[in-house]
């Protein structure tokens, strides 16, 4: 092999690249959102909950869009099951404001405009890292969770 | 009163302070390169560089403090020491090189003088290294004995191992992914690189389902200390190199040019004297838009290259026109084979 000062600094050979592919649409769209808060039920029965829209072309998800009601209960469940389940490091939800489920408060407490706003944002980001992945999109609660009516509590817990 | 003064000022300046002092010079020290090597805190100083099989010679001095003293001794000797320090067993230096040269039997010395040594082609097998956990170090260390205290001297010198082109030097490529998630191909020229080399190579994005942000590729020196049930490794990332920034699609191929003499690399150093090994590793990592990391890590061997003579500058504008006629010649048979 003959040495020399000057570096060979050539690219390797690659397949080039279909055009189809180049300018066809990505594969790893993914986009949740999370909005529509409306308070439903009186007094002290009163709860939040939150439409939950999901837009995809992952294969993984049967459906490629689909639209669900859901509260914070419900995303506690989904991060409850997940750490159990899985493998992964599920990230924090929003929290949980115990101290505006006291009485004797001078605003509407967990209902109030803004915390519900704070709320909505904190479950959107939530939902979003979870979703996108690859670990967590094997795990059937994640799929009920986001494409079916309501949840079924009493599932069998598994792998898609 | 004042004599007194005089006689307790002397007391002080010859009784307690050295009574000789010992250098040792190496003989081409002129014309010898020198290498900047790292100390055990971290600084750097400049040494002189040896290579296996090479002599090392100089001369000794011994220098009165006070000319017309007599200095006894028991002895005046010079080692050549090859020693490796783990750490956390300082108690333990083991010596994988150990030489000594009797320059003067026990006496007395009336004036400052000066020794000659030779060690004739001393075997030096390894790297000098000082790493995290452990140091491998070559000096050497002229010993006066004394009565009380041996008045000695140390003068490290650096040890560089050198290697000439393997000939065996295979590619690295593997296909690796995440199942109906992420599959890439990953190719690097060659495994084994010398110090000044280049690694080029290439990903090839066979699936991509999530959404990379980029990509990046670090090399990392593993430094492994210990044996059997003690065994401890420690990681240190030498360098990141961003290759490639947003979102790639099925298809696409990115190229990868890292030139390692930016970098502070020493060789590969597997097992030395079962004590230690330092391991270099190329990590491929991609990091998507939530921050999480897909990696694959891949083992390169470094080694150093010992210098080439310079060619004229004629000689490198053929080979690099050898080349560039080569490269033509593939691409326009390319052509023909795709039309």
């Amino acid at each position: 092999m003959s040495e020399s000062t000057v570096a060979d600094t050539r690219r390797l050979n690659s397949k080039p690249q279909d055009l189809t592919d180049a300018y066809g649409p990505p594969s790893n769209f993914l986009e949740i959102d999370v909005y529509d808060p409306q308070t439903i039920g009186v007094g002290r029965n009163r709860f939040t909950t939150y439409e939950v829209r999901m837009r995809t072309n992952l294969p993984i998800f049967k459906l490629k869009e689909s639209c669900v009601r859901r509260r914070y209960s419900d995303f506690e469940w989904l991060k409850n099951e997940l750490e159990r389940d899985s493998k992964i490091v599920v990230p924090p939800l929003p929290g949980k404001a115990l101290k505006r489920q006291l009485p004797f408060r001078g605003d509407e407490g967990i209902f109030e405009e803004s915390f519900i706003e704070e709320r909505r944002v904190g479950l959107e980001q939530f939902i979003n890292r979870i979703a996108g992945h690859p670990l967590a999109q094997n795990e059937r609660c994640l799929h009920m969770f986001l494409q079916e009516e309501s949840i079924d509590r009493n599932y069998i817990p598994g792998k898609v | 009163f004042y004599l007194f003064i005089l006689i307790i000022k002397t007391y002080f300046f010859f009784g307690f302070g050295q009574s000789a002092e010992l250098d040792i010079v190496i003989s081409d020290a002129e014309t010898r390169r020198t290498a900047e090597h790292k100390t055990e805190d971290g600084k750097k100083d400049k040494y002189l560089v040896f290579y296996d099989g090479e002599t090392v010679s100089g001369k000794v001095t011994v220098t009165l403090k006070t000319p017309g003293k007599r200095l006894e001794h028991y002895g005046i000797k010079l080692e050549f020491v090859g020693q490796i320090e783990l750490y956390y067993d300082r108690g333990n230096r083991h010596e994988f090189v150990s030489l000594v040269k009797d320059l003067a039997h026990a006496g007395e010395l009336s004036c400052s003088q000066t020794f000659d040594f030779e060690f004739a082609h001393v075997e030096k097998p390894y790297e000098s290294y000082t790493g995290q956990n452990v140091k491998l170090r070559y000096f050497l260390r002229a010993t006066l004995g004394r009565r009380l205290n041996d008045i000695t001297k140390e003068n490290e010198i650096v040890v560089h191992t050198l290697c000439t082109y393997p000939e065996l030097n295979s590619s690295l490529k593997m296909e690796v992914g995440i199942e109906d998630c992420l599959h890439i191909e990953f190719e690097y020229n060659k495994s084994k690189y010398h110090l000044k080399d280049v690694i080029v190579g290439k990903i090839y994005f066979l699936l991509v389902r999530i959404k990379i942000k980029h990509m990046e590729i670090d090399i990392i020196k593993r430094e492994t200390t210990g044996s059997g049930p003690s065994v401890y490794h420690e990681n240190d990332t030498i360098a990141k190199y961003e290759i490639m920034d947003g979102a790639p699609v099925r298809g696409e191929s990115i190229p990868i040019r890292l030139f390692l003499a930016g970098y502070e690399l020493a060789p590969t150093m597997k097992d030395i004297n079962k004590k230690f090994s330092v391991r270099y590793y190329l990590n491929l990592v991609l990091i998507d838009e939530e921050e999480r990391r897909y990696f694959k890590q891949q083992e390169i061997t470094l080694w150093r290259k010992g210098d080439i003579v310079k060619r004229s500058m004629s000689q490198q504008a053929t080979i690099a026109a050898q080349r560039f006629e080569g490269s033509r010649a593939a691409n326009s048979s390319a052509k023909e084979d795709s039309s």
